[in-house]
C-alpha cells in the first residue's frame, strides 16, 4: 500500500474550523434533527403569527401609505414563514409541508413567542410590537446568516434585508408618535407598556435554545440582548420616551403555553383547510 | 379596479375663451397629452377630477372585500398573493390620488367627498365576499372588467392619468390571472369547492357587467368625454368585449354564466346577452348596495380612528422642520 502524504498544517486548520459533526456529510442524528425542527418552528411561527396579525389591518389603517406598509411587512413575514415551515416539514420527514404545519396544528403545538400574538390594539400598540419584535429579529437573522445549517443561513441572509426595513419603519413611527402630540405620546407609552412583559421571552435560553446554540443553530442570546438594548435605548431617547418600568416576564410561548388570543387567531386562520380537509386550494 | 362615470353632471357651460378652447381641442384631437400646467377647459378638469378620484376611491374601498379574506386565505401561497394584490391596490389608490391632485384638488378634499357620500366609487364593492371563491371571482371578473376599461385609458388625453394607467394595467393583468387560477383550482376540486365557484359566478356576473356603467343612450357624458379623449370606447362596446372574452373562460372552467340569454351570434361576431337590472344598478349607485353602509362605515372609522396618527405625524414633521431651521 503506497504511503499517504502527510496532512499539511493549513488543511488541518480548515478541518478544525468545520461545524460540529465534521467536514463531510455525516448522518444527521435524531437529536440534531429534533433541535433544528424545533428552532425552525419557532422562527416560522413567529413570522406567521405576526404576518397574520398585520393582515388584520388591511383597509383600516390611518392612511393609504400606512395600509401599504403594513401589508408589505405582512407579506414579507408570510414569505419567511413559508420558507421556515417548509424546511421544518422537510427536516421532520413525516410528509408535512408548510401548509400542513400552519393550518393543521393546534395551540399547544405552536412555538411562536407571546409578543407576536398580542392583539393589534391601536396603531401605537401595533408599532410597539413591531419595534420590539423586528429589532430582535434583525439581530437574530444577522447571526443566523452564519448558521451551521446552510439552508437556515440562506433564508436568514435573504430575510434580514426585509427585517432591517421593518425595524426602521417601526422605529420611525415610535419616534414620530412619541415626539408627536400629547395624545400620540400617551398612546405610544401605553403600547410599549402593554408589550414590555413579553420582551424577556425573546432572549430566553431554554433547553432547546441552549442545545441549538451548541450546534451552531442559535446565537448567543446575551450577545443579542446587548445590541437590542442599545438599539431600543437610542430609539426611545429620540422618541423622548422612557422605557417602561420592568415587569415580571411572561413566558411559555416556546413550549406551547400561549395567551388566550392565539386560539382565536388560529381558528380564523385555519377555518378553510380544517372545514374542507380534502380540498386543494 | 376601475369605475366608470357614475354622476350625471350638469351640461357643460361654454364660457371658455374660444381661441384657447379651439387650440386645446386640436391638441386632444391630435392625440397629444395634456399636462397639469397646460390650459384646459374647466369642464375637462372637473370631469377628470371626478373620474380619477372615483377610480382612486374604488381602489381603496376595494381593499375591504378582499381584506375580508386575508386572515382566512386557505394556504400560505394564497395568503401571500392576496396580500401582494391588496398592496398593489393601495399603490394604485396612491398614484391615482396623486394624478387627481395635479388637477388642483387635495387628497384630503377627495377623501372628505367620499366620506360625505358626495363622491362615488365603483358599485361592485357594495357586494359582499362570502366564500373564498369570491376572491377568485373578483380577480377574474372584476379585475377582468377593470382591465377592459383601463387598457384604453393608457391613451387617455390627460398625461398623469394615462401614465398611472400604464403601471396599473400591468398589475391588474396579474390580478386577473391569479383570480382565474383560484377559480381553476376550485373547479378542479371537490364538490364543495365547485359549488362555491358556481355560486360566486352567479353573484358576481351581473354586478361585473354593471361596472361598465349605464347603456350608451343613458350615458350623458360619454360623447363629450370621448371627444376629449377622456374615454376611448363607449360603455356598451366595452361591456360587449368583456362578455365575449369571459363566456368562453367560464366554459373552460365548466361553470355556467347565470344568464339564459347568453348565445353566440355569428352575424355580429359576439355573444348576445340579457339586460342588466338597471334598477339595481341605480340603487347601488345611490348607496343602497347590499353592503354599502358597511363599506362606508369601515372607511369613515378607519379615517376617524387614524386622525390622531396623522396629527402626530404632522406635529412631528413641524417640530423637525423647526429644529432644522434653528
Amino acid at each position: 500500500m503506497p504511503s499517504l502524504p502527510p496532512i499539511r498544517p493549513e488543511d488541518e486548520e480548515v478541518a478544525l474550523k468545520t461545524r460540529p459533526g465534521g467536514a463531510f456529510d455525516a448522518p444527521v442524528d435524531e437529536e440534531h434533527r429534533a433541535t433544528l425542527f424545533e428552532m425552525l418552528l419557532r422562527l416560522g411561527d413567529d413570522s406567521l403569527i405576526l404576518g397574520q396579525r398585520l393582515g388584520e389591518w388591511c383597509g383600516h389603517a390611518p392612511s393609504v401609505e400606512v395600509d401599504l406598509s403594513l401589508a408589505n411587512i405582512a407579506l414579507d413575514l408570510i414569505g419567511q414563514a413559508t420558507h421556515f415551515l417548509n424546511l421544518a416539514g422537510e427536516i421532520e420527514g413525516r410528509g408535512r409541508d408548510g401548509d400542513a404545519l400552519a393550518f393543521h396544528r393546534d395551540v399547544l403545538d405552536f412555538r411562536n413567542c407571546l409578543l407576536v400574538e398580542q392583539p393589534n390594539g391601536d396603531f401605537a400598540q401595533t408599532m410597539a410590537r413591531q419595534l420590539l419584535f423586528s429589532a430582535w429579529q434583525k439581530r437574530l437573522f444577522d447571526q443566523l446568516a452564519a448558521s451551521s445549517d446552510e439552508r437556515v443561513a440562506a433564508i436568514a441572509a435573504k430575510a434580514v434585508k426585509e427585517v432591517a426595513y421593518h425595524e426602521e419603519l417601526a422605529a420611525e413611527w415610535v419616534i414620530r408618535l412619541g415626539d408627536g402630540t400629547d395624545e400620540s405620546r400617551a398612546r405610544m407609552a401605553d403600547g410599549l407598556d402593554w408589550m414590555w412583559r413579553f420582551v424577556p421571552e425573546l432572549f430566553e435560553l431554554d433547553e432547546a435554545a441552549a442545545d441549538a446554540n451548541g450546534r451552531g443553530l442559535w446565537p448567543d442570546v446575551d450577545l443579542l440582548r446587548t445590541g437590542y438594548d442599545a438599539r431600543l435605548q437610542t430609539v426611545l431617547a429620540e422618541a423622548t420616551l422612557d422605557a417602561p418600568k420592568p415587569q415580571r416576564p411572561i413566558l411559555g410561548g416556546r413550549r406551547g403555553h400561549h395567551s388566550e388570543h392565539l386560539g382565536h387567531l388560529i381558528a380564523v386562520m385555519q377555518f378553510l383547510p380544517r372545514t374542507y380537509p380534502d380540498a386543494v386550494w | 379596479m376601475y369605475t366608470t362615470e357614475l354622476q350625471k353632471n350638469a351640461q357643460v357651460q361654454n364660457l371658455e375663451d374660444p381661441a384657447k378652447l379651439e387650440a386645446f381641442e386640436a391638441r386632444v384631437a391630435a392625440d397629444e397629452f395634456i399636462e397639469p400646467k397646460d390650459w384646459m377647459p374647466e369642464a375637462y378638469r372637473r370631469t377628470l377630477t371626478r373620474q380619477i378620484s372615483q377610480h382612486a376611491h374604488s381602489e381603496i374601498v376595494g381593499m375591504l372585500p378582499e381584506g375580508n379574506w386575508i386572515s382566512r386565505a386557505p394556504s400560505l401561497r394564497r395568503k401571500a398573493i392576496l396580500l401582494a394584490k391588496v398592496q398593489d391596490e393601495a399603490g394604485h389608490g396612491l398614484y391615482l390620488y396623486s394624478a387627481a391632485e395635479t388637477l388642483g384638488t387635495s387628497r384630503q378634499e377627495m377623501i372628505e367627498a367620499l366620506h360625505s357620500g358626495k363622491a362615488k366609487y365603483s358599485t361592485i364593492f357594495n357586494y359582499p365576499t362570502l366564500t373564498w371563491a369570491d376572491i377568485g371571482a373578483i380577480g377574474w371578473l372584476v379585475d377582468g372588467a377593470a382591465i377592459m376599461n383601463q387598457v384604453p385609458l393608457q391613451r387617455t388625453s390627460y398625461g398623469p392619468y394615462a401614465r398611472a394607467m400604464v403601471r396599473v394595467c400591468k398589475e391588474e393583468s396579474f390580478h386577473q390571472r391569479q383570480g382565474y387560477e383560484i377559480m381553476m383550482a376550485m373547479c378542479a376540486g371537490t364538490a364543495d369547492q365547485k359549488r362555491m365557484a358556481q355560486d360566486a359566478l352567479n353573484r358576481w356576473w351581473w354586478p361585473s357587467l354593471m361596472m361598465f356603467g349605464p347603456t350608451d343612450d343613458n350615458s350623458p357624458n360619454t360623447a363629450q368625454s370621448m371627444r376629449w379623449r377622456i374615454k376611448r370606447d363607449t360603455n356598451d362596446e366595452l361591456r360587449q368585449k368583456f362578455v365575449d372574452i369571459t363566456v368562453p373562460q367560464a366554459d373552460a372552467l365548466g361553470l355556467t354564466v347565470p344568464d339564459p340569454q347568453v348565445k353566440w351570434n355569428e352575424a355580429k361576431g359576439g355573444y348576445d346577452f340579457g339586460e342588466v337590472d338597471w334598477e339595481e344598478f341605480y340603487a347601488v349607485v345611490k348607496g343602497e348596495g347590499p353592503v354599502a353602509k358597511e363599506r362606508m362605515k369601515a372607511r369613515r372609522e378607519a379615517w376617524e380612528k387614524g386622525a390622531w396618527v396623522r396629527e402626530a405625524a404632522a406635529a412631528y414633521a413641524e417640530k423637525l422642520a423647526a429644529r432644522e431651521a434653528a
